[in-house]
């Protein structure tokens, strides 16, 4: 039945002056009803002033190869730095 | 008074206890896993006014508490209504009875909230908030089934006939409401199911034979015997077991 229902995106807004911020997703057969999902899944302890769903369908994602991470070059990575010996927590 | 507050009391919490042991019968085996959290919130509000419900009655007569209340009571010693103790059924089933055990929670706990008992108003007004959520999660459920498939209205309009009968329990006499001045919100569950039936495009059924029983009264259906001997088995194998 998994398939049949769409995924949904949430976002809330912790308090006034804040943005809403992406909190997780969950399935649901239609707005309202993911909008009250959403409160059982993710405000439940009252987080939140303000909560969105979207169709995950309707988010566009960058897919952008400069900013996927690149196996292939560990130089991008700083593991082969020394670590001085006068700075143990860097 | 005490004594019969003490029974109205109990009389409503059995409602809450076994309506929160019948709902949690269907933890982990929702339809899907968002629904799964919703039953399970629900099944543990009604829970924890059962026991806000069963503590205070058990302070009121004196003899144990909510523990000895729940644990310790056969079938004819509870005064849950017979809606709640009925088997889930499908899906459909178990939308309905939370809709007609909500439509009924909803303005009777708004009621309790200003009755001259403290105690009790307080309980009322806790529980009314999360009841009003049980009752729009019920209420989408029914005109979302009913307004759906020719499949999920058929199972939505079963459920609601065959319920229908139990659901005119909750307005049978009461002499315990009646003497402590407790009516139950006939007006309210009318218009609250009558409207929610409508746009979900369901029929309400024609007015039914209310079978021989009387949950207030402790004459109950063969289900309510098994439902309990689940729910006490582990007291019963560990008495005052905790952890």
């Amino acid at each position: 039945m998994s398939a049949e229902w769409p995924l949904w995106e949430v976002f809330v807004r912790p308090r006034r002056g804040l943005s809403h911020t992406h909190a997780g997703s969950l399935h649901a057969p239609d707005a309202a009803m993911a909008l009250r999902n959403a409160r059982d899944l993710y405000t439940r302890r009252q987080e939140g002033v303000s909560v969105w769903v979207v169709p995950s369908t309707a988010i566009v994602t960058s897919d952008d190869p400069a900013v996927t991470p690149a196996p292939d070059k560990p130089y991008r990575h700083p593991t082969h730095y020394r670590v001085p010996d006068g700075a143990p927590h860097l | 008074m005490s004594a019969d507050l003490a029974a109205y009391v109990l009389g409503i919490g059995d409602d809450a206890l076994v309506a929160a042991q019948r709902l949690g019968e269907l933890y982990a085996s929702s339809p899907e896993m968002e629904e799964d959290v919703a039953l399970a919130n629900i099944a543990l509000d009604q829970l924890g006014a059962a026991r806000l419900l069963l503590e205070y009655a058990a302070e009121l007569t004196g003899d144990g508490d909510e523990d000895t209340l729940a644990f310790l009571r056969g079938p004819d010693g509870f005064r849950n209504h017979t809606l709640v103790e009925l088997p889930n059924g499908d899906f459909a089933v178990t939308i309905a009875k939370l809709l007609f055990l909500a439509a009924w929670q909803r303005p009777l706990y708004a009621r309790l909230a200003a009755f001259p008992d403290e105690r009790l108003a307080g309980i009322a007004a806790t529980a009314g908030l999360e009841s009003a959520y049980h009752l729009d999660h019920a209420a989408q459920w029914t005109i979302r089934l009913g307004d759906g498939t020719a499949e999920s209205h058929r199972r939505m309009q079963d459920a609601i006939d065959t319920l229908w009968p139990y659901a005119r329990e909750l307005f049978t006499l009461d002499p315990v409401a009646e003497r402590i001045g407790v009516t139950p919100p006939r007006a309210e569950w009318d218009e609250m199911i009558g409207a929610t039936l409508a746009e979900a495009t369901l029929h309400v059924p024609a007015p039914a034979d209310v079978p021989d029983l009387d949950g207030r009264a402790g004459r109950h259906t063969p289900h309510l015997g098994p439902l309990l001997d689940e729910m006490q088995s582990l007291h019963r194998a560990h008495p005052g077991a905790r952890w």
